[in-house]
């Protein structure tokens, strides 16, 4: 999707000037923020197919697994990568899931509300706790690092006093009962093309379950969503007025304001974002475990930032892609369950998460020079 | 009907106590660059931002193509026509030469409620643009960071006349540049006036103001000292004229009288 708008945006010859160079179709591979993503992410493939190649990572269900638990983190680092583009954190969206799972969990359990509507009212909550943030953020000009530090807390905390007021425990279980025939939940909560997982099944290209159904039943909600966010924000961000908006309002907030572009709504329409990812995230996990824990999400919004920063978003705002934060989000989520695979501890996992992230600002910064030196 | 494109008669503009502007008068025709000349502190800010409708003169009157208008805000003035290109230049660089040319203001093509951003209409008339001055872009997809400051004042400045200004008020545009890059902004202006652009160049830098100016006005502590036309003035009663001139002349003074005495 965006190399092929990209090369719309290069390709095409301008009165065949003598001084432009002809630039190979590599460099200006090399000029795009998602290339070390891209790279990393091949190179993670690289690794343990020589090193659990034989171990079943590579099987229907080890793929699923880890795509799945990369979807899931990719969904709030397309978002959390777009408000980086934008110029402004959000640290807040951790807390944001664990706020969306009880928004859901305890109208549907403790006050007999249809689980579509309690799936409303969480995204509705959501859409309010972005606009707060933006809206402080824009109208007091603080640092959206410290605004939303604080909203990190006071949702956590709020998350656990109502829960704990309303029901007495942390936890909320009992929904699962609830998904089979509601009209909204099934988007959140649905296996897709089983049919196809059914006929490898049979044909016995997969492995089966003793009962002969296979182990892996169908493409996560989670993947689906993963995908479909990627391809929309990558299209926004490459063809769209709104597109251009956002990297302006991240590169150069006044410059963008003094010829017109509406800083503030786009900045504030993009904390909605990241508290509606949140929610997405939240919606179907919780829809997938049938219970809503307090503490879910915790630390997921510096997952989150990571996974953006690895996909080649910089940290002052005014460059990224979301495809790149797609691709941090896949090394990610392949690292963390391939590392269950080989014979190392899975507590380096974390090192690795570090020592990637570090990598990657260092690379950025290079490219950041590379891409602003003046000649 | 006067002949006038714009005219600002008497504009004052007062801060509490402090009198920022006082009388200042400057009238316009289409294709005549005036150069508005002031040391530090002479009141250029003020009066820019008066121009550009940030500010709203306290006195006086601003008359557009023969219609007193007031501007309430910055978009007031450029819907009339006056665009004002500020130092900072108002360019994202990290961002490609045409998303910068068409910031704010994309050319969108498709259905409605499908519209997208037309980045090929909008590669080829950036280009095209770029090239009518005489920069070679040679990728419109390139970062404004990779520009020189002499081609993003002229972006700048093509973009505010893309967008329709009838007349430009430019702030420093030489300011941050070196000779070579200075004279090729200040030709990019002349050539913008004589398609009947009516400019205002704001300057401190009287050498470069000279050669292209048609008349120069001189402000010194808020107060307009004159406007004079090219002939009735020279090079060097400006330099004097500005507040910087004397002290300039005191300086030399002052630093041949040291030389004297550390002779001795």
């Amino acid at each position: 999707m965006s190399t092929k708008s990209k090369s719309i945006e290069t390709k095409t010859d301008f009165n065949q000037d003598e001084r432009l160079k002809k630039v190979s179709k590599l460099r200006l591979l090399l000029n795009r923020p998602e290339l070390g993503a891209l790279g990393g992410a091949i190179l993670v493939f690289i690794f343990f197919g020589i090193v659990a190649g034989d171990t079943g990572m590579f099987s229907a269900y080890g793929v699923l697994n880890f795509l799945d638990v990369s979807a899931n983190l990719g969904i709030i680092a397309i978002a959390a990568a777009m408000l980086m583009i934008g110029g402004e954190f959000d640290l807040s969206i951790g807390s944001m899931i664990g706020f969306a799972g009880i928004c859901i969990a305890i109208p549907a359990i403790y006050w007999g509300w249809p689980l579509w509507m309690s799936i409303i009212f969480a995204f509705s909550m959501a859409v309010l706790v972005g606009y707060f943030n933006g809206i402080l953020v824009v109208r007091t000009g603080l640092p959206s690092f410290i605004v939303t530090l604080a909203m990190l807390f006071i949702l956590r905390g709020a998350t656990l006093a109502i829960t704990r007021l309303i029901t007495g425990r942390t936890q909320v279980p009992g929904l699962r009962v609830l998904i089979e025939d509601d009209p909204l939940a099934w988007i959140f909560a649905t296996d897709t093309f089983k049919w196809v997982f059914t006929w490898l099944g049979s044909m016995n290209l997969i492995a089966l379950r003793t009962d002969g159904t296979p182990l892996a039943t169908g493409i996560p909600p989670s993947v689906i969503w993963f995908i479909a966010l990627a391809i929309i924000t990558t299209w926004i961000l490459m063809k769209t007025r709104y597109g251009n908006w956002i990297f302006a309002s991240g590169g150069d907030k006044n410059g963008a304001n003094n010829v017109g572009v509406p800083v503030g709504r786009v900045k504030i329409s993009l904390f909605i974002g990241t508290a509606v990812a949140a929610t997405i995230f939240a919606t179907i996990q919780v829809l997938d475990a049938g219970s809503a824990d307090t503490m879910r999400g915790t630390l997921k919004e510096l997952e989150a930032i990571a996974a953006a920063v690895v996909g080649g978003c910089l940290l002052t705002g005014g460059y990224g892609s979301a495809i790149g934060a797609a691709f941090g989000a896949l090394i990610f989520g392949t690292v963390s369950m391939g590392i269950f695979y080989t014979d190392v501890d899975t507590d380096w996992f974390k090192v690795f998460l570090g020592a990637m992230m570090l990598i990657a600002v260092i690379f950025n910064n290079y490219i950041r020079r590379k891409v602003t030196e003046s000649k | 009907m006067s002949d006038y494109l714009v005219q600002f008669n008497n504009i004052s503009k007062f801060f509490g106590k402090v009198i920022a502007l006082k009388d200042v008068t400057m009238k316009l025709k289409k294709g005549e660059i005036m150069c508005l000349l002031g040391d530090n502190g002479a009141g250029k800010s003020t009066l820019i931002k008066t121009l550009a409708g940030v500010h709203r003169p306290d006195e006086g009157e601003i008359i557009v193509e023969g219609k007193k208008t007031i501007f309430d805000s910055p978009k007031d003035a450029l819907d009339m026509g006056i665009a004002t290109v500020y130092q900072d230049l108002a360019l994202v660089s990290l961002m490609s030469v045409t998303r910068n040319f068409f910031m704010g203001r994309e050319p969108m093509k498709g259905p409605p409620f499908f519209k997208t951003f037309d980045i090929e209409k909008a590669n080829k008339i950036a280009a095209e643009r770029m090239g009518q001055i005489g920069i070679d872009v040679r990728d419109p997809s390139q970062a404004v960071g990779t520009m020189s400051g002499g081609e993003r004042q002229c972006l700048a400045i093509s973009r505010a006349i893309y967008f329709g200004a009838k007349v430009l008020v430019l702030d420093e545009p030489t300011s941050a540049l070196g000779v070579h890059q200075a004279s090729v902004v200040l030709k990019y202006i002349v050539k913008a006036a004589s398609q009947g652009l009516a400019v205002i160049l704001i300057t401190h830098n009287v050498h470069h103001a000279y050669p292209v100016g048609n008349s120069f006005t001189v402000l010194n502590r808020g107060k307009s000292l004159g406007t004079y036309e090219k002939k009735d003035i020279s090079r060097e009663k400006l330099l004097s004229m500005m507040a910087g001139g004397e002290e300039l002349n005191k300086l030399e003074v002052e630093l041949q009288e040291m030389n004297r005495s550390s002779a001795n």
